[in-house]
């Protein structure tokens, strides 16, 4: 069965990595990125840089144009309507940190921060820091074996204590959806703050923060096809009116004394210094460009290549999936064969793969794993190179075993 | 300097590769040739952290020569080290601080294997190497 995209040409650097004979399958990790944007950075930096909400110049004007126009394209990309604000960070990570700061004021020791057991680094690391510093109980909701967040197990462990719930929307190692709905709802009924990482969500498909109903929302530009060095918090109004002023500096100031200053709201209020202009503008052009596209079949070409993913998986002896992926990815073993071993023998075909711990290190000791291979999927890619990994797999595991 | 009779051996032998397979095969000869490790030095103290396997290394100065001793769960890492070990075993310290170890891999044909990317576990391993011969 051939699966060709129809968006492969869009994206220069596929072509340049397939000259160089490397097949790239690691998109949950950084995305390969279409020629719209890398023609907005080159216009950008061609026609003009300046900084933005400083300079009563032209140039300033013309880049603060566009540095908003590419906040209220994020604002429509996730429906944020009348319902809150788009903050620009440095990536999902900072957004996350940014959170665990701008709220640490509101807790209260013995309070309580729920997370999951599938968590990514950089949506356990910041709340679990914030716990120790304020003396908080971190909760973790455990998953069950198809590498979903255990709902009964969350209903006990979601209660009056509950200040905060920070979940993943979409696994970066088991890629299964996870039931945002009624964990959102569980945490509304206690009045606990809801934090949702989209880092991989975002990527597939299109989510509305309103239909979510979270107070938070973050993901970052890279892996939806954008430029690194951008992250994206969206806050409800009132979500974000409780954040206190995380960084200082530039221009996310009122007025300044030599011994006090006071601090714009939300967005600017959180956007100390320079930001990353260009590549916020150039998130705009790729979203301008995935807004252009027929997402029922990118959809559909998704869940097709998937769906060959994990049949050529299936056939193959030995071979363990973690958790029962839906899309986007699929991690696994291989009985008897070291995860490092197969990663290195895989590079040396030429496949782009991720191996080892996928920044979710609790997980992989829960799961008993010291590591695992990552295959992940762009809209680039095709079935062909879903076939090039499979020979090369095949060759791989007849010289190890 | 010259090269110690098995080093010049495992450049012969790398020298005529043709092709990734060969060269796997080969790495993995060298790796089952390592002399294993006991038990009781496979300790935290003695683990190399930084590899995506575990690798544990251990060195000493005897009669003024280096003898380095390793092993890794991973069989590719493992014949990396032990080229590593090839190269360095019986070296005096002098000798050891001037040596380039990654033109050895390079003439190996294996500099990629050196690359600055946190998951490559050699760096980790030369690195621990400089540690223990400061």
């Amino acid at each position: 069965m051939l699966i060709p995209s129809p968006w492969r040409a869009d994206f220069p650097a596929i072509a340049a990595l397939q000259r160089q004979d490397q097949i790239y399958l690691d998109s949950a990790a950084t995305t390969q990125k279409p020629q719209a944007l890398i023609d907005a950075l080159a216009h950008y930096y061609s026609n003009g840089a300046a900084n933005v909400h400083r300079a009563q110049h032209l140039p300033g004007a013309h880049a603060t144009q566009a540095f908003e126009d590419s906040r209220s394209k994020t604002g429509q990309w996730l429906n944020v309507g009348d319902s809150g604000q788009i903050v620009f960070t440095h990536g999902a990570t900072s957004a996350l940190n940014l959170l665990a700061y701008g709220l640490e004021a509101r807790f209260q020791p013995g309070d309580e921060i729920v997370i999951s057991a599938l968590e990514h680094h950089a949506n356990l690391l910041p709340w679990q820091q914030l716990a120790q510093r304020r003396g908080l109980r971190l909760v973790v909701l455990p998953i069950n074996d198809s590498g979903l967040i255990d709902l009964e197990a969350a209903r006990q462990l979601i209660g009056p204590r509950t200040r905060l719930l920070a979940v993943s929307q979409l696994s970066n190692v088991l890629g299964a959806w996870q039931p945002l709905p009624p964990l959102l709802a569980l945490a509304r009924s206690f009045n606990a703050l809801t934090v949702v990482d989209g880092a991989q969500g975002v990527v597939h498909g299109r989510h509305d923060v309103q239909v979510l109903g979270c107070d938070f929302y973050v993901f970052s530009s890279h892996k939806l096809y954008g430029p690194d060095g951008v992250g994206v918090l969206y806050g409800r109004h009132e979500a974000l009116s409780q954040l206190r002023h995380w960084q200082f500096g530039g221009e996310m100031v009122l007025d300044a004394d030599y011994q006090q200053a006071s601090f714009r709201q939300a967005p600017l209020g959180f956007e100390a210094g320079t930001p990353p202009i260009a590549s916020v503008i150039g998130l705009g052009a790729t979203l301008d460009y995935l807004a252009g596209l027929d997402q029922a079949a990118v959809s559909a070409h998704e869940a097709a290549l998937h769906a060959h993913l994990l049949q050529g998986l299936k056939v193959r002896k030995g071979i363990r999936l973690l958790g029962e992926p839906q899309l986007a990815l699929a991690s696994f073993t291989v009985d008897g064969v070291h995860n490092a071993d197969l990663a290195h023998l895989l590079t040396e075909q030429g496949i782009a793969v991720r191996a080892g711990h996928h920044c979710a290190m609790p997980l992989m000791k829960q799961l008993g794993l010291a590591g695992a291979i990552r295959v992940s999927l762009g809209l680039y890619n095709d079935s062909e190179d879903l076939e090039r990994f499979f020979e090369a797999l095949d060759q791989a595991l007849e010289l190890l075993r | 300097m010259s090269l110690p009779a098995e080093a010049l051996r495992v450049l012969e032998d790398f020298r005529h590769l043709a092709g990734w397979e060969q060269r796997a095969r080969l790495l993995m000869q060298w790796g089952e040739r390592l002399p294993p490790l006991s038990d009781a030095d496979k300790t935290e103290a003695n683990r190399v952290h930084g590899c995506e396997s575990q690798v544990w290394l251990t060195g000493q100065l005897q009669d003024g020569q280096w003898q380095f001793t390793a092993s890794s769960d991973a069989r590719m890492i493992r014949g990396l080290v032990a080229l590593l070990l090839v190269r360095v075993n019986g070296l005096s310290a002098d000798e050891l601080q001037e040596i380039d170890l990654p033109d050895w891999f390079n003439q190996l044909g294996l500099s990629r294997q050196l690359s600055p990317s946190r998951s490559n576990g050699l760096n980790a391993v030369l690195q621990r190497m400089r540690e223990l011969t400061r």
